[in-house]
């Protein structure tokens, strides 16, 4: 095991507690997708390079994209004080 | 002798009675019972306001961990058992692994005939360069039909789950445009460049299944990102011109069941020792390796249109 694949793990030990610290559920999403990416460029260091773009795809953009949807859904997104201000105004 | 009864002698019989109640021509209490119309009920706000204060200060008592000792001892329980039962599991977890045999040597139950035949043996009997491919697509075919089927039983559970009616999803739609920023001249100038690109790597990465890492499940999931993409850039009326709700129902169902009609043919010709008409060409060709390159098509297919689907339906209910 390289270095790198040392330093690698670290964050990914790193992203996974900050994950379940994170107040912001925004955020929590974020660190998901880079736990993603990662964990995809760790598959390709294993030699599975399939795995890796499934990875890729699935874990760091499909998944974060339908999670950051529901959370437009249930109004868990919430934007800064003038664009609240702006979507009062236009209702 | 029967005679002949009038009608005012027939309306004070029994049966008369019975039959105008079965009939239900009678109320049996209307004029009979007395009466009054009722008056709505209708909370008296102040005695709300006065119920909503007691609850709220009955629950403030409750929660008061100060003074509540019960709830205070409920508490500290409550986190020492939670903490007791999570080193329980770890422990637990970390005894059963340490019973597994180590990586790498030469008894593993993992190190048997199998893996030894699909290494020595794959190329010649699937002629797929790629020997994942030859494993997930052929050998163990069934494996993969089953994973496609669970990808369309949830898009199908999704459907369930979140599909509006019309009145509903016209509604979704103007919220759509009003919270959706439309015509992102930055997300729509990176889209045109991007999502060609995207959708011809998917394209590579399914074609080349055989040959190299990669599949249909991975191609298919590449697609379906840059079919998100686009949407996202260009919004559902672009996308409604090639893909509706009607594309994805028969693209699923002609990949699933020409995936099940191929696989059942190969199982029986490989069950009954028969010679198959597939031919298996020359490895490292595009055109080779029999089933495997329609089998990834079908596959992939059947993904990059869950993937979209599921986008769609989590963001306007509906296609």
């Amino acid at each position: 095991m390289t270095a790198f694949q040392i330093i690698l793990m670290g964050f990914l030990i790193i992203c996974a507690i900050s994950v379940s610290f994170s107040k912001n559920l925004l955020n929590s999403i974020l660190i998901y997708m880079s736990f993603s990416l990662i964990m995809s460029i760790l598959w390709v260091c294993l030699e599975s390079p399939d795995l890796a773009i499934t990875e890729a795809a699935v874990g760091a953009g499909i998944t974060s994209v339908l999670f950051f949807v529901t959370l437009k859904k249930i109004h868990a997104i919430e934007g800064s004080e003038s664009e609240k201000k702006e979507a009062k105004e236009n209702e | 002798m029967s005679k002949k009864r009038s009608q005012e002698e027939y309306q004070k019989t029994f049966s008369f009675r019975f039959f105008r109640w079965f009939n239900g021509e009678k109320d049996p209490y209307l004029g009979e019972v007395e009466m009054h119309p009722q008056e709505e009920y209708q909370l008296d706000p102040q005695a709300a306001l006065r119920y909503e204060k007691e609850h709220d200060a009955i629950l403030d008592k409750v929660y008061d961990l100060e003074r509540n000792k019960t709830m205070q001892l409920f508490h500290k329980l409550y986190h020492a058992t939670s903490i007791l039962f999570c080193l329980f599991l770890i422990a637990l977890l970390l005894v059963t692994i340490s019973y597994l045999p180590a990586t790498g040597t030469i008894d593993r139950p993992v190190n048997n005939e199998v893996a030894k035949r699909y290494i020595e043996n794959g190329l010649e009997e699937t002629g797929a360069v790629n020997i994942v491919a030859g494993m997930i697509l052929d050998y163990r075919a069934f494996d993969t039909l089953g994973e496609s089927h669970v990808l369309f039983v949830a898009t199908v559970t999704v459907l369930i789950l979140l599909r509006l009616n019309k009145t509903q999803k016209s509604d979704a739609e103007i919220n759509d445009r009003r919270f959706e920023p439309k015509n992102d001249t930055i997300l729509q100038l990176v889209a045109t460049f991007l999502v060609p690109i995207i959708i011809i790597f998917g394209i590579y990465i399914i074609l080349n299944g055989h040959l190299g890492p990669g599949g249909g499940f991975s191609g298919g999931a590449v697609i379906g990102a840059g079919l998100v993409l686009y949407l996202n850039a260009f919004g559902f009326a672009k996308t409604e011109r090639f893909f509706t709700e009607k594309t994805y129902k028969w693209v699923c169902f002609f990949s699933l069941s020409f995936y099940c009609l191929a696989k059942s043919y190969s199982f029986y010709t490989g069950a009954n020792q028969l010679h198959s008409v597939i031919p298996k060409g020359t490895p490292g060709a595009i055109l080779s390796s029999g089933l495997i390159l329609p089998l990834n098509i079908a596959v992939g297919l059947v993904v990059a249109c869950t993937i979209y689907a599921f986008y769609a339906m989590f963001r306007k209910g509906g296609f």
